[in-house]
């Protein structure tokens, strides 16, 4: 899934203070499984900002509202009738569905409400962490399944480096080598032979270098 | 080791190790600013007891001069400096045009290195490249120098003539696949291996079993890295804050058991009998060492090292 944070709520107070009328979105996808962008996360947001503003003395409407999704043109057409009401919308999407949001309702503005970080897993309740970058040619098969473009500190394709240590990646903070864990992938696979293989040259321009990317699928286009 | 016998560069290194010498490498940082005298002082501290200086880049990730500038600064002074180069900061067209631009002044002789993490350094919240790694790396040098062809293919015009080096640490983790991987960095194309400080002359000699055994020593020449302690503090922090270092207890219970004023002396000592012990560890081709910030101290390890005078490759 997408992993995102909550932003700071000052922040979103600094993009919305000017508005009589503010719609929060979330998103019933990957957000609301890192529990940073669900109708559970809208609910706490809008009291907390409907709490400021009173305070303040501002009179701020705040509405809620959460979609099964904001990366579809179909479930962000639900919200046409009611989105002209607003003078800003919140997105707790990511920010594939701020944009989506912004591209489809051009005159309304629309600010992020967390900060997109990462694709991931959930560890464990509260947990979650890195495992692809979306490079555009999986090189997983060579790699015991772990992913050194997304775990590796310095994306190595012919790993480690000098600064492995017990297992642990020299930037600290309890972050593992991947590439300790693509050797006992590959030891318990009983592949360790392929270890020595130099890994090619890597093809970036199938990955955020090589610009903005799309997948066209003719057999599936309608 | 008759493959390596034939040079296939003008590299000054090359040449001694070729004749079978026990090459002396030491490295100089450059400052963290742009006086070029800092950096030809310290090379002219050392230039008469070592056959080649590397000249580190940006190491720990700190912004200094950079490397080639200082090589160029030394080559001009008629010494024969090691470009290291990290693929931390430079994507491929970088890494190849510093490659022309160094052999442009001649520059024989490359590190190739991942690099520190950028966390390291002055500058934590920059990007990082890692275009290529380390390996590809040595893989770009070689292809440049003995086809001729930059990496898309298209012909180069006077080659770059490098010998090519790689760094090794025989202590890093997963200790299991550290003589695999000075393997796969013989296979990319290092022809020298500089390895990480020695501290733990056990562990090493046992690498260096395990790299006979598979016949790397005939394959490329291992410079053993060392670095003489300061002070007993020196030895903690090394011991205990340097990821991939290898320090015995009983080398800092030494150092920390002669008094204060002594304990320079006392690192010198143990740099000293490292050398007399890994000289006669077979496969080892010579030593690199890196006294950081006391290159003064160069030319006593290098006399009293039994390593002093350095042939003539003139003369080779
Ligand atoms: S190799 Fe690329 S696509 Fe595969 S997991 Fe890693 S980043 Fe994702
Ligand atoms: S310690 Fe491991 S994960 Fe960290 S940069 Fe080095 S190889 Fe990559």
């Amino acid at each position: 899934m997408i992993v995102a944070d909550r932003k700071p709520i000052e922040e979103i107070i600094e993009y919305i203070k000017d508005a009589n009328k503010v719609l929060i979105v979330g998103c019933n996808e990957c957000v609301t499984v890192c529990e940073a962008g669900g109708k559970k996360e809208v609910g706490v947001l809008a009291s907390a900002l409907r709490m400021y503003f009173m305070n303040q003395g501002k009179d701020i409407k705040i509405d809620e509202v959460t979609l099964e999704r904001q990366c579809d043109h179909e479930y962000l057409e639900e919200i046409r009738n009611i989105i002209d009401q607003y003078q800003a919308v919140v997105s707790l999407a990511c920010g594939v569905g701020v944009q989506f949001m912004s591209e489809k309702y051009f005159q309304t503005p629309v600010f992020p409400g967390v900060n997109t970080c990462f694709m991931g897993v959930t560890e464990e309740r509260g947990v979650w962490s890195e495992r692809c970058q979306g490079c555009g040619q999986c090189i997983l098969a060579t790699t015991g399944g772990i992913c050194p473009v997304s775990r590796c500190a310095k994306r190595l394709f012919n790993g480690p480096c000098g600064g492995s240590s017990k297992g642990m990646c020299e930037i600290g903070g309890e972050v593992p080598c991947a590439w300790q864990i693509i050797i006992d992938r590959l030891t318990a696979l009983g592949r360790l032979d392929d270890y020595e293989k130099l890994a090619p040259i890597k093809d970036w321009s199938k990955e955020r270098a090589g610009g903005p990317r799309k997948v066209v699928r003719e057999d599936v286009r309608q | 080791m008759n493959p390596m016998r034939t040079t296939r560069t003008d590299s000054k290194l090359e040449k001694i190790l070729a004749a079978g010498h026990l090459a002396v490498t030491s490295e100089c940082g450059p400052p963290r600013g742009s006086d070029a005298e800092l950096i030809k002082k310290k090379a002219d501290l050392i230039k008469n007891h070592v056959d080649a200086i590397n000249i580190t880049d940006n190491q720990t990730s700190v912004t200094r001069l950079c490397s080639l500038a200082s090589c160029i600064h030394l080559k001009l002074m008629g010494l024969e400096p090691v470009l290291q180069m990290v693929v931390r900061d430079r994507n491929r067209i970088a890494l190849q045009s510093d490659i022309l631009g160094a052999a442009s002044f001649d520059i024989r002789n490359m590190l190739c290195l991942s690099g520190d993490h950028q966390k390291f350094g002055d500058c934590p919240q920059g990007q990082n490249v890692f275009d290529l790694d380390s390996m590809q790396l040595l893989q770009t040098v070689r292809q440049m120098r003995d086809q001729g062809k930059f990496l898309g293919g298209d012909e180069i015009k006077r080659p770059p003539r490098i010998f090519a080096g790689a760094a090794a640490n025989p202590f890093a983790d997963p200790f299991d696949i550290r003589v695999r991987r000075l393997a796969k960095k013989v296979a990319a194309g290092a022809e020298f291996i500089q390895t990480q400080c020695i501290y733990n002359l056990d562990r090493f000699e046992e690498w260096m079993k395990q790299v006979r055994d598979r016949g790397l020593h005939e394959k490329v020449y291992i410079l053993a890295g060392l670095t003489p302690f300061k002070s007993a503090g020196m030895a903690k922090y090394m011991k205990n804050k340097v990821p991939g270092m290898d320090v015995p207890d009983e080398v800092v219970k030494r150092m920390a058991g002669v008094p204060k004023d002594k304990q320079a002396e006392e690192g010198l000592k143990i740099c000293i009998e490292s050398i007399q012990r890994l000289k006669e560890v077979e496969g080892v081709r010579g030593f690199h060492i890196m006294a950081i910030e006391w290159e003064e101290k160069v030319p006593e390890i290098v006399e009293k090292g039994g390593l002093y005078p350095r042939p003539d490759p003139a003369a080779l």
